[in-house]
């Protein structure tokens, strides 16, 4: 490759950056557990209004990429995060930046449903207490309701909003979270592996929401489901052994990837 | 049912072939299983016929603590025997030291038919009344000195031997020489018993009265109320310490060597004989900061070091009990680490933390050793109006009684402990009921 073209191909580059509206970015992300290195220079960046899937054999470093979007990998003893994150252009790493703010702006849904043991009303209105969300009552049940309704839960619930969250149903629980999560308003939502836990339909009723709530948030999704991956997401990421294997348009991605090991994943060779 | 035997499903089912049967050593594992429960029946058994033989042995020698025989009779305040010279309007001394035994005596042998010239029946007569009847007399009358020169029915104390033989503790069938009440008294009991002058009464002064060297006359009210001071002295220093250390170094604390020494230190210091506590009391808190000795205050910061490891390890093993998800799931919302710990895991904590307080309070309730060398192990008969008097706690309190000759303070000791008992029991009860309305509130 010449000199001339690698210019031409950085063009491209910058145009295809110029055309999609870019919500996160991620430049040569690198984590580390203690001695063990678990991500390899990841470049990969979330687009806007877009359902992101992150897929990959277990232990690549799908849910270690997700939590380094919203810093959760603080919690963890011994993590360590290089590179660089961006959310709208600002580095989410920089010490100016606040770890709780920026969880109010990336909310996340966990693999296990992790409803607090209080009332479906509490566990949707703590998020907007607590950042100050709702200055009267009639404010926050306008929330519930809203976050509710977005999660596809409303119907099911709104008759006992005092009983308590972990009565319900697995995949009600999951509703419950992405609620929680839709309630505090934020840009994006990080989900891991959010259906593992559910049934299949269940997992359908999920999948919809995923769906509809692609319209009002940018959402990056950890799947080991190929089909669900398929189903939900725009832009599928392939990751391998903590490397970014590729990224594309999931339809490229699952009818012809441009990596073997791509191929070999998805035709389930391994995995 | 007979339809299905016959179907054709069942009898291709019977015609198959049976493979032969694995031994997958079946009847081994029932057999140990069987065995293993028999074991725990056993166990449990064994525990429960402690318990039963303990608390029926305390409670057959203790329960008759709560009666205290009294004798109802007439008693004339004669002017003549407090005070025949008539001054008590100048001098109140005189009130204070009249001779208020033989009042009572000449009121009994009065009601008894005894001769007053006679002084060896006199002199037994007396002995049938408490030593007690000096102070309770006293106080009614320096309280109303209207009442001298007139007849009041007063109940008196009996004796602690009276006492004893009325409950049937002394055994009249032994040589008159080598009892402790003579065949004369005894007569003179059954007939006031006849009457109903002398009968058992509750004993309220077993709540109410100090120290005294009566049997009859001695009480828990000093124990008690230091027991209590010093309860509230350790609920709210080493509560609040307890689970204020435990959530820095669950949840604040870095984790490395030097959390990890003082995790291996609070371990070891839950284990210290409580004894060194007391020693460390005595220098610390009596002789270096100049608590006065035997005060509750003192014991209550003794049993507070002493509970605090425990409360600390409880805390930290509740905290950690908490499942890790709800805290992802705080802040995954955004909530700060403060707000993800009083909001959500600090609630979850509660029944484990308020178990451990209570098993601590508990402890604390029951310790004797640390409180002797503090110096609570002092004869106190006025009950303490704060917690920098002189008081003693209900266990020092059985270990005074039960090193007590007379027989009315054996029944005493066992009433002692059973009001010790109670207090646990209500403790563990109170602990149980926090629980469950801590964990409905989910
Ligand atoms: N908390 C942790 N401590 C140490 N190593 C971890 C931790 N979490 C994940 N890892 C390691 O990092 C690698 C990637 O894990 P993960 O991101 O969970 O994989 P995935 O979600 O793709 O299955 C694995 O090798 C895993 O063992
Ligand atoms: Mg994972």
């Amino acid at each position: 490759m010449n000199i001339l073209s690698e210019a031409a191909v950085e063009k491209a580059l910058d145009k295809k950056m110029n055309d999609v509206s870019y919500k996160m970015i991620g430049q040569d992300v690198s984590v580390y557990y203690g001695d063990k290195r678990a991500l390899y220079d990841v470049n990969l960046n979330v687009r806007e209004n877009t359902v992101t899937a992150l897929i990959g054999p277990s232990g690549c470093g799908k849910s270690t990429f997700l939590r380094t979007l919203n810093r959760m990998n603080d919690t963890i003893d011994g993590c360590r995060v290089t590179g660089r994150i961006a959310l709208d252009g600002d580095d989410i790493y920089d010490p100016s930046i606040d770890v709780v703010e920026l969880r109010a702006r990336v909310g996340m849904v966990f693999q296990k449903p992790n409803p607090f043991p209080k009332s479906i009303y509490e566990n949707v209105a703590y998020g907007p207490r607590i950042h100050g969300l709702a200055r009267t009552r009639a404010e926050m049940d306008a929330i519930v309701e809203k976050s509710l309704q977005r999660a596809g839960l409303w119907n099911e619930v709104k008759d006992r909003l005092q009983e308590s969250g972990t009565g319900l149903s697995g995949g009600q629980q999951q509703r419950l979270c992405i609620a929680r999560a839709v309630a505090v308003s934020p840009e994006v939502i990080l989900m891991d592996e959010p259906c593992s836990a559910l049934d299949p339909i269940a997992t359908a009723r999920v999948e919809e929401l995923i769906h509809e709530l692609r319209a009002n948030f940018t959402i990056v999704i950890v799947t080991h489901s190929m089909q669900q991956a398929a189903r939900v997401s725009q832009r599928t990421a392939m990751f391998h052994l903590g490397q970014l294997v590729e990224e594309n348009d999931t339809d490229k991605i699952f009818t012809n990837p441009d990596d073997q090991r791509t191929q070999d994943y998805i035709m389930g060779r391994f995995g | 049912m007979s339809q299905v035997t016959t179907s054709p499903a069942t009898a291709a089912f019977k015609a198959s072939v049976r493979p032969e049967r694995r031994d997958i050593g079946l009847r081994r594992r029932y057999a140990s299983e069987r065995r293993f429960r028999l074991y725990g029946l056993a166990a449990i058994a064994f525990g429960l016929l402690f318990l039963f033989l303990l608390l029926s042995s305390v409670v057959s020698k203790g329960y008759t603590a709560f009666l205290q025989t009294k004798i109802t009779i007439p008693v004339e305040f004669s002017e003549q025997v407090i005070d025949k010279d008539g001054e008590r309007a100048t001098d109140p001394k005189v009130l204070m030291t009249a001779n208020y035994p033989v009042v009572a005596r000449n009121a009994l042998a009065k009601v008894l038919g005894v001769d007053p010239g006679d002084r060896a029946a006199m002199r037994e007569v007396g002995g049938m009344i408490s030593d007690s009847v000096r102070v309770q007399l006293r106080d009614l009358v320096v309280a109303d000195p209207s009442v001298i020169g007139r007849t009041v029915d007063v109940a008196i104390l009996a004796h602690g031997n009276v006492d004893s033989a009325y409950k049937g503790q002394i055994d009249l069938g032994v040589d008159e020489k080598n009892r402790k009440v003579s065949d004369r008294q005894v007569g003179w009991m059954n007939q006031l018993a006849e009457t109903g002058a002398l009968a058992g009464h509750f004993n309220t002064g077993l709540f109410t009265n100090g120290a005294s060297s009566r049997p009859e006359a001695a009480g828990l009210g000093v124990a008690l109320v230091g027991s209590l001071y010093m309860m509230l002295i350790v609920l709210v220093l080493s509560l609040p310490i307890g689970v204020a250390a435990s959530i820095y170094l669950e949840e604040f604390a870095p984790k490395n060597r030097f959390t990890d020494l003082i995790e291996v230190n609070i371990n070891n210091l839950a284990a210290v004989p409580s004894i060194v506590y007391g020693l460390l009391g005595l220098a610390v808190f009596v002789n270096f900061a100049g608590f006065p000795r035997s005060a509750a205050l003192v014991g209550g910061l003794v049993l507070t070091l002493m509970t605090l490891p425990t409360i600390i390890i409880a805390t930290r093993a509740a905290l950690k009990a908490v499942p890790p998800s709800i805290r992802a799931a705080a802040l995954g919302l955004g909530a700060s680490n403060m707000q993800t710990v009083f909001h959500h895991v600090l609630p979850l904590a509660m029944p484990g933390i308020l178990t451990g307080t209570i098993i601590g309070l508990a402890h604390a309730l029951g310790e004797t050793a640390p409180l002797l060398l503090i110096g609570m192990v002092a004869f106190v008969a006025d009950v303490p109006a704060t917690p920098l008097d002189p008081a003693t706690a209900l266990p020092v309190q059985i270990y005074m009684w039960a090193n007590e000759a007379e027989r009315a303070f054996v029944e005493r000791t066992s009433g002692a402990i059973i009001v010790l008992l109670i207090f646990l029991i209500l403790m563990n009860v109170g602990a149980i009921l926090l629980r469950r309305r801590f964990e409905r509130r989910w």
